[in-house]
């Protein structure tokens, strides 16, 4: 297994590698790094002597990727593909462009990230699979066809709807919650309600109807139905046998997602006022902090490939057959 | 939760702490982070309206004048200035220009002007090991002191530091003595990599006389500087502030100028988490000041401000609405909502808005938005006559009126010039208008008809919009950065525009970035624009008209490239002249020749809308200071009695929801045994 994880690693390292130049090709293919000094150094009064001294305070005064001033190595090194990139692999941020530290900032935010986006997970994935569960049970009945239904129904609303719905009939006309806005610590709890709920409801139609059909797969089995044919109650087949076995599919969508709770929902962060990492990419993008976006979009990276490792482990740990070899 | 619901005294979906709304505490919001809090580089409005209030220049708009004018902030009486030649011999305050070799401003300071109470004015704390620091709150001690001269000498050199790059250096160094030559040597310095001080640099155009004296030399003469001094650029920045963020490991932990201000103004930033939420508290050292009239309110006027960061319009108003923000302005899609119009086209709150007891403030704003026409453009540009009567005709048919009913919601005036009211040189009524676009008739102005603008046309060389000669369409070009979904009504009404006089116009929208190039190469050939204003003096609106400030080659701000001899020489001659009739008779002859010129066609003045609850103090609104918070003042009872009020949680959709799931296991245990049943 160890080799195994070694050699994912070694894989990991050209993704990782083209991910960054691929960033670095689109973001520097729409923004000059005079267009970043200007928009950083406000609208007005702005000189060109201004913009080359930000540019050479910030870096951005290097060739993209070759240097022909440089010497020898230099060349390739004094370039802002090198300088501004290939720090990330030691997972060294650096500054945003307005000088703050992006590490700091990323250990700041990714906790009100997490304290929305766990319990949103977590609490959805149970409600998905007992809602899934509770429809499996039922099946073949009026109240499978009806469930199945009001999924389809929820899954075809745009997810913005539910933010905005949620937001107007729980917090503005009854009145139950705040409309927005984060604390930290218990004293914040009330604030997570709508945003939890809301993240939970807007995908309760296509998680459930996935895990349905994952139990109904599961359920149409021989071993569930020689479970029947042994006298087991329909609760203990269900549970027992048939949630036991749709496991593996489970885990699948389940670990794969987990690394990433960190980095929180571009929506609902903006609209809840959460000061996530979610709404810290989105200012980046639009304040066109190009040491911000390369290094979120490093981090996403890193923490998909993570959570597809994890998925693999999760694989071999649940399922008794499977070995990495 | 029905107990939660039902139980609390406190409305259950109060954003704000625990008793909160019970202090003197403003509530208010932020959509946007601002970038720099340094004074030196703050200069967008959401920056410089939250450092106003921590910082102090030496002077300060009057809150209640109008029109707008200065007044001592810091300083014990308005600057005294001395005009000198070139053999330093005092000359009059009326020498001409040219004459001029130095003006010298002696600012004298008050002596009750004290810092905020912060560690860098305890030596001691200058050596604390920063490993268990994580923020100003670890510092253990703090202290102040009083404001000198010297400080506002540290924080004009700090302009032409490079470390700071300060966005009015540009403009300072050809205008404060010696600013040039010390930003050089500082720059030098820097590539060498040699430390800079700059308590030991000295600076002939600032100078601190003694303890209060302070002393401002300028090359030449510049009359609108003193309205810089109004601005957070020149308020004092103590050295020994800046040596204790210089410090190794400061910059990493966010402790830095440009994210912990330290001044002497009413309010010091006690939290700052721009993530989150920025809290201005009142400064215990703040000197004696008075509300304008009422010298038994002493400023500031409440305890706290706490700014939230709202980045949707949505939950904003409706926090605004449940009255846990205290005021709020109207975006479009709540006008309708908030504002009627009343028959003789007055704006007054709509009868909901009357319900809730809330004021409607409005003010123009002194901003100014136009069209532009680059006078660089082979068909539009030029002083040519062809050219000029194509730019008349489209200044007319661009029906300004229309545009403001329709996406302004009437909040807005037509612009008859290059001046808009409330700054000097505006002229009301008849005398201003711009005859090219306008008449005056029965009192008011209306807009020329189409007909004229169709007859410049042809006498422009194209009749119904074809080329006399060739017969060819005339196509103009819209620069523009709008885009989407948005902008594509607005876009749909330029089209119109120019299709009412047989002008095709293509929409060229584009990201900020290749807008500004194109702007910056002079290749755009139309395009929007609009100025706020830095101070309320002509010269700051009549120089995006100077040639020699054009934005192509030039990086100025004259964004339409226009260049006329007569009206760069009528610019030169007033900007150095007193606000008065000769000064005004100048400013005609400038406005008389842009209107004819048309280089833009002026657009609108926008008027700013707000609404503030019942319970805040009326004021009348001051858009050009940004220190006006100190003169902010509620009556939390009554915001606390309205929150209560207006937030009672309904119960009705709990039960509902109750029954809902009664009845869904109900029906589900009847499935069940039913299904048992038939299995049995």
């Amino acid at each position: 297994m160890i080799t195994y994880l070694i050699r994912r690693l070694a894989y990991a390292l050209p993704i990782l590698l083209g991910v960054n130049l691929l960033t670095f090709a689109l973001f520097f293919g729409v923004s000059s790094p005079d267009d970043m000094a200007r928009l950083h150094l406000g609208g007005k009064r702005i000189t060109a002597e201004a913009v080359e001294r930000w540019k050479v305070q910030h870096g951005y005064d290097l060739p993209h990727f070759y240097n022909p001033a440089g010497e020898g190595v230099a060349k390739v090194t004094q370039t802002l593909f090198v300088q501004k990139s290939l720090k990330l692999f030691a997972l060294d941020f650096g500054a945003a462009d307005d000088g703050r530290d992006i590490g700091r900032e990323i250990g700041k935010r990714m906790w009100p990230s997490l304290v929305v986006a766990l319990p949103t997970f977590v609490l959805g994935l149970g409600a998905y699979l007992a809602i899934a569960l509770f429809l499996v049970f039922f099946r073949n009945t009026a109240i499978d066809t009806v469930g199945v239904i009001l999924l389809v129904a929820l899954m075809s609303i745009s997810g913005l709807f539910y933010v905005i719905g949620g937001q107007v009939l729980l917090a503005k006309w009854w009145q139950w919650v705040p409309i927005s806005g984060y604390a930290p610590g218990l004293s914040g709890l009330h604030f997570l309600v709508l945003p939890v709920l809301i993240g939970m409801v807007s995908g309760i139609g296509d998680s459930t109807r996935f895990y349905r059909a994952l139990f109904l797969e599961e359920a149409g089995h021989d071993y569930v139905r020689t479970a029947h044919a042994k006298g087991l109650s329909p609760f203990r087949v269900l549970f027992r046998h048939i949630l036991g076995n749709a496991a593996i599919p489970i885990l699948t969508g389940v670990v794969v997602v987990i690394p990433r709770l960190f980095l929180g929902s571009l929506i609902l962060e903006s609209f809840f006022g959460i000061p996530g990492l979610g709404s810290y990419t989105i200012d980046a993008i639009q304040a066109q902090d190009f040491a911000i976006v390369r290094a979120m979009v490093f981090l996403g990276s890193l923490l998909y490939i993570l959570g597809l490792m994890l998925t693999d482990l999760s694989y071999a740990w649940v399922d008794p057959r499977v070995r990495l070899q | 939760m029905v107990f939660a619901l039902m139980g609390c005294q406190e409305p259950i979906n109060s954003p704000h702490p625990s008793g909160a709304a019970l202090g003197k505490t403003l509530f208010s919001s932020f959509s946007e982070r601002p970038k720099h809090l340094d004074p030196a580089r703050a200069y967008s409005s959401n920056e410089i309206e939250l450092i106003g209030q921590i910082y102090e220049p030496p002077l300060q708009y009057h809150f209640t004048k109008r029109p707008y004018e200065l007044e001592p902030l810091t300083l014990t009486a308005m600057p005294h200035l001395t005009l000198l030649d070139k053999q330093g011999r005092v000359l009059a305050p009326n020498a001409p220009a040219e004459q001029v070799a130095q003006s010298v401003y002696e600012l004298q300071l008050r002596d009750d002007i004290r810092y905020q109470p912060h560690p860098a004015f305890v030596p001691a704390m200058h050596s604390v090991a920063l490993r268990t620091v994580e923020g100003l709150a670890d510092f253990p001690e703090r202290a102040s002191r009083t404001v000198t001269a010297a400080d506002y000498v540290h924080q004009i050199k700090r302009l032409a530091d490079p470390r700071v790059s300060s966005p009015i250096y540009g403009l300072m160094r050809e205008t404060i003595l010696g600013l040039g030559e010390l930003g050089d040597r500082l720059a030098a310095r820097q590539q060498k990599g040699e430390p800079i001080h700059l308590e030991v640099e000295s600076l002939a155009g600032a100078v601190a006389v003694d303890a209060r004296t302070l002393r401002i030399t300028l090359k030449g003469r510049y009359p609108q500087f003193i309205y810089w001094l109004a601005m957070p650029f020149f308020a004092p920045i103590p050295p020994e502030v800046e040596r204790f963020y210089a410090r190794p490991g400061m910059a990493e932990k966010n402790l830095s100028l440009d994210w912990q201000p330290v001044g002497s103004g009413p309010f010091f930033l006690a939290e700052n988490d721009p993530n989150r939420v920025m809290r201005l508290v009142r400064n215990p050292n703040y000197h004696l000041e008075s509300y304008p009239g009422r010298p038994d309110l002493r400023l500031p006027l409440i305890d706290q401000a706490v700014y939230s960061l709202e980045k949707e319009d949505i939950p904003y108003w409706g926090k605004f609405l449940q009255g846990y923000y205290d005021s709020s302005g109207i975006a479009s899609d709540t006008f309708d909502q908030a504002i009627r119009v009343a028959p003789d086209g007055t704006p007054e709150l709509s009868a909901e808005m009357q319900g809730r007891h809330l004021q409607l403030v409005t003010a123009l704003r002194p901003s100014l938005w136009y069209v532009g026409f680059n006078d660089l453009d082979p068909v539009l540009g030029g002083r040519g006559n062809a050219a000029r009567k194509l730019r008349q005709a489209l200044s007319i048919a661009l029906d300004w009126e229309e545009f403001i009913s329709i996406f302004l919601n009437g909040r807005g005036i037509p612009a008859q010039g290059p001046i808009p009211p409330g700054i000097f040189g505006h002229r009301e009524g008849a005398a201003g208008l711009n005859p090219v676009t306008h008449i005056w008739q029965q009192g008011r102005l209306q807009r020329r008809s189409l007909a004229d603008a169709k007859q410049l046309l042809a006498e422009a060389g194209w009749p119904q919009g074809r080329h006399a000669q060739t017969g060819a369409p005339l196509v103009l070009y819209l620069d523009t950065m709008a885009g989407g979904a948005d902008a594509k009504a607005r876009l749909d009404w330029y089209r119109k525009q120019f299709a009412k006089l047989g002008v095709q116009l293509v929409v060229r929208a584009t990201d900020y970035n290749r807008f500004q190039d194109k702007m910056l190469k002079g290749s755009a050939q139309i395009f929007e624009w609009g100025w706020n204003a830095d101070y309320p003096d002509p010269e700051n609106f009549l120089f995006l008209l100077y040639g020699p400030n054009r934005k192509a080659g030039l990086n100025g701000e004259n964004a339409a490239n226009y260049q006329s001899a007569e009206f760069d020489r009528l610019f030169v001659q007033m900007k150095d002249m007193q606000n008065g009739p000769a000064r005004q008779a100048v400013i005609d002859q400038m406005r008389a020749l842009v209107q004819h010129d048309a280089p833009w066609a002026f657009a609108y003045v926008s008027k700013s809308y707000a609404l503030r609850h019942g319970w805040m103090a009326p004021r009348t609104p001051n858009l050009m200071a940004n220190n006006t918070l100190k003169y902010t003042d509620l009556d939390p009872s009554a915001r606390v009695a309205y929150q209560q009020k207006w937030n009672r949680p309904a119960l009705w959709p709990l039960f509902a929801g109750l029954a809902g799931a009664g009845l869904l296991v109900t029906v589900a245990w009847r499935a069940w045994r039913r299904r048992e049943a038939a299995q049995t």
